[in-house]
């Protein structure tokens, strides 16, 4: 099994979450899809670690991890703001600011 | 599949099977604490800060935070002041090489600790808005009893401080950042809080609310872009360190889709930042939703810092190969300047229509930053600085004029208004003609230092575009000033509202080096060209 494989699946997560974010309506899974993009770069990173035979590509995963749970925290608290005004958290509703 | 198989063998031409047992100590690299003594004390005062919300009472927060702050960055830039001096002259490059103090840095974090101070002053401002321009308790929902009772009281949230201290520190450290994973960190920790800070507005709260969703998940959206281009550049390089990027990329037999592939997506995170082209979709209506203040700190200051990362990532870590990426960036900075130039004419409201002038001026100054060579940063440098202090005063500018629901923003309210605050539409008319770049403005000086290192660099067609989107934007904002100055006032016209006297201080200091840098640019200018980037 050569790490190749996880590289094409690692890029097939990332093109899932990428698409995700671009048609999914409502916030919250919005949001799961980024945090899928940024699980698919772990998996990268690691499997170039294990291609490069360092071991700086696993540290900077778990930088990553620290990262999306921070933005996680902001993240939630500012959709949980919104949701409680609107009733909603579809993006679509948020069509106040345009043109 | 074979495809992909040679394109990682490529990559890397010994495979090495299993990770090396790692070492058994790790010796701590050598850090030079005077380097980096600005962000210590930036980031250490934003923390006390945080202790202040935690135990003071809330009527003492906001002059305890104010003095904080304004405090932790003047001793910060004395800090910086007293080790531009002891500083070699190519630079200290620390911290195991992740940041790199040079020049360029120390020019880059002078101007966002001045700005930054300027921008504080702006959030602490509590006399044209009763209890400032944040909301007393933003976890009261909108449109409800409670908000309306919050709404009389007297208070803000003074957490904005403290969040924007950590946003100037991030953006320092994203400045001087010296590997992608650094950068990486710096980028979350400049955006987290301009993202909560965007949401804190007193007045027409859904608005603010909308825009910080809309500003987060584009925002993560982009970050998820940086981070894989950094890890696909982690497989093409074994580093992550922009020297070790720029050696492996000149003359090896490696991957060039990994190299691009990450370039691409690396550059497209860093360009939504400083809101180039078309990764603008955010701009105009983060511009327009958030407090007017954050606005102001976030088109200077975020503006400034994305560009210096821009700067430093294209000199240091692409230099060798910028004959295969340039043309790309010619596409995208002539895409910035017409839609900035194009759809700011369109625009009815004043600060959407600033908004997309700071996308046409991210065009121009991405003109600069793909030159590549000492003129072309030293231009960069200085029209960034010259773009800071004009952009500053005039959000400073547009908060002044308001009327009973707040701020008054549309365009046809703005009619007549030279005759009802001839001093307001003077200084608002002066500031429009330096974003124009009219002569004796700063920001005439700062266009023709960058159109100049463009075409000694050969760059002559994408300086004529830029000639003409300046030219097309000018209408906008002479439209403006016609408006201003020669429409009758509407009966029910908002009023210019006085600022305390620190809100007026910081606005004249502005638009007076908004007037010096255009009539004697000469002693920025040294200033700016004073160094290069730190190479290691």
């Amino acid at each position: 099994m050569t790490p190749t494989y996880y590289l094409l699946l690692s890029a097939l997560l990332f093109t899932i979450g990428a698409v995700g974010v671009l048609v999914r309506r409502n916030a919250i899974v919005v949001f799961m899809c980024i945090e899928l993009m940024l699980n698919a770069v772990n998996l990268t990173l690691v499997t170039f670690a294990r291609i490069n035979g360092s071991l700086s590509g696993q540290v900077m995963a778990f930088f990553v991890m620290v990262v999306a749970a921070a933005e996680v925290v902001v993240g939630l608290a500012i959709i949980m703001s919104i949701f409680r005004t609107r009733r909603s958290a579809s993006v679509d509703d948020s069509n106040l600011l345009k043109y | 599949m074979s495809v992909l198989a040679t394109l990682v063998t490529a990559a890397q031409p010994v495979p090495v099977p299993a990770p090396p047992a790692p070492a058994a100590t790790i010796t701590q690299p050598p850090i030079s604490y005077p380097a980096i003594m600005p962000i210590l004390i930036i980031l250490g005062a934003a923390c006390v800060g945080v202790l202040f919300e935690a135990f003071l009472p809330r009527h003492n927060r906001i002059a305890a935070q104010l003095v904080l702050s304004v405090l932790a960055i003047l001793v910060a830039g004395w800090r910086l002041l007293s080790y531009a001096d002891e500083m070699p002259e190519t630079g200290t490059i620390t911290l195991g090489r992740a940041l790199a103090v040079d020049k360029p840095t120390l020019v880059l974090w002078a101007t966002l600790l001045v700005l930054t101070i300027g921008a504080l002053i702006l959030m602490a401002d509590r006399t044209v808005e009763r209890g400032g321009y944040f909301v007393a308790d933003a976890a009261v929902r909108p449109g409800t009893v409670q908000d309306r009772a919050q709404a009389g009281r007297g208070e803000m949230q003074t957490e904005v401080f403290p969040l924007a201290l950590f946003a100037l520190g991030g953006m320092m450290v994203f400045c001087a950042a010296n590997d992608l994973l650094t950068m990486f960190i710096a980028l979350e920790v400049l955006s987290l809080p301009l993202y909560l800070m965007c949401g804190l507005a007193r007045r027409r709260r859904l608005l603010s609310q909308e825009a910080a969703v809309k500003y987060f998940l584009l925002g993560a959206f982009a970050s998820a872009f940086f981070l894989y281009g950094l890890a696909l550049l982690y497989g093409y390089a074994g580093s992550v360190q922009l020297s070790d990027i720029a050696n492996a990329a000149a003359g090896t037999n490696r991957s060039e889709t990994l190299l691009f592939g990450g370039l691409g997506l690396l550059v497209v995170g860093l360009l939504f930042k400083g809101s180039v082209g078309p990764f603008h979709t955010w701009t105009p209506d983060v511009y327009q939703g958030a407090p007017t203040p954050v606005t102001a700190f976030m088109g200077a200051c975020t503006k400034i810092a994305a560009f210096g990362g821009i700067l430093r990532v294209l000199s240091v870590g692409f230099g060798t190969t910028s004959w295969e990426w340039r043309g790309v960036l010619w596409g995208v900075a002539i895409a910035s300047m017409v839609i900035g130039a194009v759809l700011g004419l369109t625009q009815t409201d004043v600060k959407r229509m600033v908004a997309y002038s700071s996308v046409a001026h991210a065009g121009f100054l991405l003109i600069g930053a793909i030159v590549l060579k000492p003129a072309g940063l030293s231009a960069t440098l200085f029209y960034l600085v010259t773009y800071g202090f004009t952009t500053l005063a005039t959000f400073g500018v547009i908060g002044l004029v308001r009327n009973a629901d707040g701020e008054a923003t549309h365009l046809s309210q703005w009619a007549g208004l030279a005759k009802r605050s001839p001093l307001v539409a003077g200084t608002m008319a002066f500031l429009l003609l330096a974003l124009a770049g009219i002569p004796l403005t700063s920001g005439f000086v700062g266009k023709f230092v960058v159109f100049q290192a463009a075409l000694s660099d050969g760059m002559a067609p994408l300086v004529v575009v830029a000639v003409l989107a300046s030219a097309v934007a000018a209408f906008f904002y002479l439209r403006v000033i016609v408006l201003m100055y020669f429409s009758q006032p509407a009966e029910d016209g908002p009023t210019v509202t006085i600022p305390n006297l620190w809100t007026t201080g910081v606005l004249t200091v502005c638009v007076l080096v908004t007037l010096f840098l255009g009539i004697a640019p000469s002693l920025v200018l040294d200033w700016t060209s004073s160094g290069v980037f730190a190479l290691q």
